[in-house]
């Protein structure tokens, strides 16, 4: 029997001929991801070592990733000195792919990876964060695991006790209503398959609409696709891959991208025409509420979020600009938009969007994950409503359980914060 | 045995077991004063230990679905609660296992707050209604850490056993 892609990978990490789904592996890891909570990483790496005599030794420097995008510029004296305690760190081991708060190169870590040719196809990353889903966007099998789990991994380059998940294959064919796009895709497919419907299951992503589909966009199928469960989505490396990886990620030398079997042994199929689709909106407080627009298009919105790890590069950005373009944010409501990565920030900078966000009354804010996750920028009053791009509406989110939060594309965000209610921008804007 | 303190629905996800505001709060000394923060009475009548260790907290399916943050597990750890569940979100039953936090896989658990549950590894039995409930157990390979005593144990082992090799 034939191999899926997450097959081949962990048998090649695992130095095995092949593996099936169920087997239990020890991968090799190729790069290992954190952001503020490698403050928690290090606490139980130190602690590994308790009582051995053994010093404590990062297994490979050079395959170690920390970026801060959490909480940046930092929200607290506490932030301020984990984030202090870690730059001693990442010093003192040599951690060369660190990414610091800076308007040059920082921004938040699901973008700054694949940005920096950091992430390749055919390896295996772990990421103290559940989106690290995100980077199978390139081909690579990418999954989220604890800070103790992580620790485990600095010490010894591999992840231990692993079992080959089941793969999901996702056909998708059809070409996209204008206004309709990849982050429809994924809340559709989530609605479909439910919260749990993916969990300990990996989502291979495959047909016409997916090759046709630039890396900005594969990138937000597979970064939400934890939504639905998933260890991790993953698009097989192709020609846009390689596309991506030499041209925007500079990456030189050679790539090998990995294909499924032909023969491969998938769970179940799944097929989706997206040449139908209306824009699609998951309602509170769970990801897989997701209903057309035409359901809840007319309420009343106090917070328009564009960004984060799912929503905030360039394509998005330059989609929200169109739509705002000469237009203002209605009264009532507040427009907050946070770039995805520095890098991404400068281009828009220089394409003119950001000065065409707060000439419509946008407030830009600086790469990071901002109100994603309501820490310290962009909280909700009790009562209030936020339409955002991010990936999650859990009671809670955006720093108040008395709030509500629908997620959705850009352009429907882009449509609605003129408006100020949810509209649908497949309708025409005036 | 473990008395039922309190009753969670489906999807409960780790911004309800430990909100994103505490995030900075990481280690696991710390971590449980913030246990379901925003469910004001739960959190009140943990902190002022009214909850004793082995208590139980049933939950819907996908408990603990959303962030990887590891203080959801610590958080609960540090009282030493039973979750049982239909079932759990991968990251968050990974984390539990190698923190150590008992979370016990019951597809069809039927309990009410203060009913008294003997939970081992085949089967939860509600003492106030006679049922039993088959538990799913925990694959071989996880076993292993918990029986190691976690994963700082069970890593700690092979860096024992990389050392003697060499
Ligand atoms: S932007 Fe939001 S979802 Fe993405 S890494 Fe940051 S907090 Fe997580």
């Amino acid at each position: 029997m034939g191999m899926t892609v997450v097959e081949k990978i962990l048998a090649r990490a695992s130095g095995l001929p092949s593996v099936k789904a169920g087997d239990v592996v020890e991968p090799k890891v190729d790069l290992a991801m954190s952001h503020e909570n490698a403050a928690l990483v290090m606490n139980q790496f130190i602690e590994i070592y308790q009582g051995t005599g053994i010093q404590p030794k990062i297994w490979d420097p050079s395959k170690i990733s920390i970026i801060f995008d959490h909480r940046v510029p930092a929200e607290s004296p506490k932030t301020a000195s984990n984030q202090k305690k870690i730059r001693e760190f990442v010093a003192a081991n040599d951690i060369a792919k660190f990414h610091d708060i800076r308007g040059d190169v920082g921004g938040i870590c699901h973008q700054v990876l694949p940005e920096n040719g950091y992430v390749r196809p055919g390896s295996v990353i772990v990421g103290t964060d559940s989106h690290t889903t995100s980077h199978g966007a390139l081909g690579a099998f990418a999954f989220g695991i604890g800070a103790t789990e992580m620790a485990s991994v600095w010490a010894l380059g591999s992840v231990l006790n692993v079992e080959v998940p089941a793969t999901i294959k996702v056909n998708v064919s059809g070409k996209f209503k204008k206004f309709v796009g990849p982050k429809d895709l994924i809340l559709h497919l989530i609605g479909k398959l439910t919260a749990e419907g993916a969990n300990f299951r990996v989502i291979e992503f495959h047909g016409p609409t997916i090759r046709d589909m630039s890396t900005s966009g594969r990138l937000v199928i597979c970064n939400m696709s934890v939504e639905a469960g998933a260890t991790s989505g993953i698009v097989p490396a192709d020609k846009e891959t390689l596309r991506y990886l030499t041209r925007e990620a500079g990456v030189k030398g050679k790539i090998v991208c990995v294909s499924p079997d032909k023969d491969a042994l998938y769970e179940r199929t799944i097929d989706i025409d997206v040449s139908r689709m209306d824009p699609q909106i998951a309602c509170p407080h769970t990801v897989d509420n997701v209903k057309s627009i035409k359901a809840v298009k007319g309420i009343k919105i106090h917070q328009v979020v564009i960004g984060s790890c799912t929503n905030g590069r360039l394509d998005d950005l330059e989609l929200a600009a169109k739509i705002l373009r000469g237009k203002k944010v209605a009264k009532g409501t507040r427009m907050l938009i946070f770039p995805a990565s520095a890098r991404i920030y400068n281009q828009a900078l220089a394409k003119g969007y950001i000065g065409e966000f707060m000439k419509a009354g946008a407030v830009v804010m600086n790469s990071g994950c901002g109100p994603c996750l309501g820490i310290h920028e962009g909280a909700l009053g009790d009562g209030e409503v936020a339409l955002s791009t991010t990936n999650r509406n859990f009671k809670g989110r955006m720093g108040n359980p008395n709030s509500e939060v629908y997620l959705c594309s850009p352009a429907v965000a882009a449509a609605s914060a003129i408006k100020g209610v949810i509209t649908d921008p497949t309708k025409g804007v005036k | 045995m473990g008395q039922v303190i309190y009753k969670l629905g489906d999807d409960i996800s780790t911004d309800i077991i430990y909100p994103g505001r505490y995030m900075a709060t990481v280690l696991p000394t710390e971590t449980p004063q913030f246990a379901f923060a925003d469910i004001k009475e739960l959190n009140e009548r943990m902190k002022t230990k009214q909850v004793p260790p082995g208590s139980v907290i049933v939950g819907g399916k996908n408990f603990g679905c959303g962030s990887s943050r590891e203080q959801a597990v610590s958080t609960l750890k540090g009282y030493d609660l039973i979750i049982i569940a239909p079932n759990f979100a991968r990251i968050f039953l990974q984390n539990s296992i190698n923190l150590g936090l008992q979370t016990v896989t019951c597809p069809e658990i039927d309990a009410n707050v203060g009913d008294d549950l003997e939970v081992n590894s085949t089967e939860v039995m509600n003492k106030k209604t006679g049922r039993k409930f088959s538990v799913i157990p925990l694959p071989k390979a996880r076993q292993a850490i918990v029986e190691a005593g976690g994963l700082i144990a069970y890593t700690r082992k092979r860096v024992m056993v990389g050392k003697s090799s060499v």
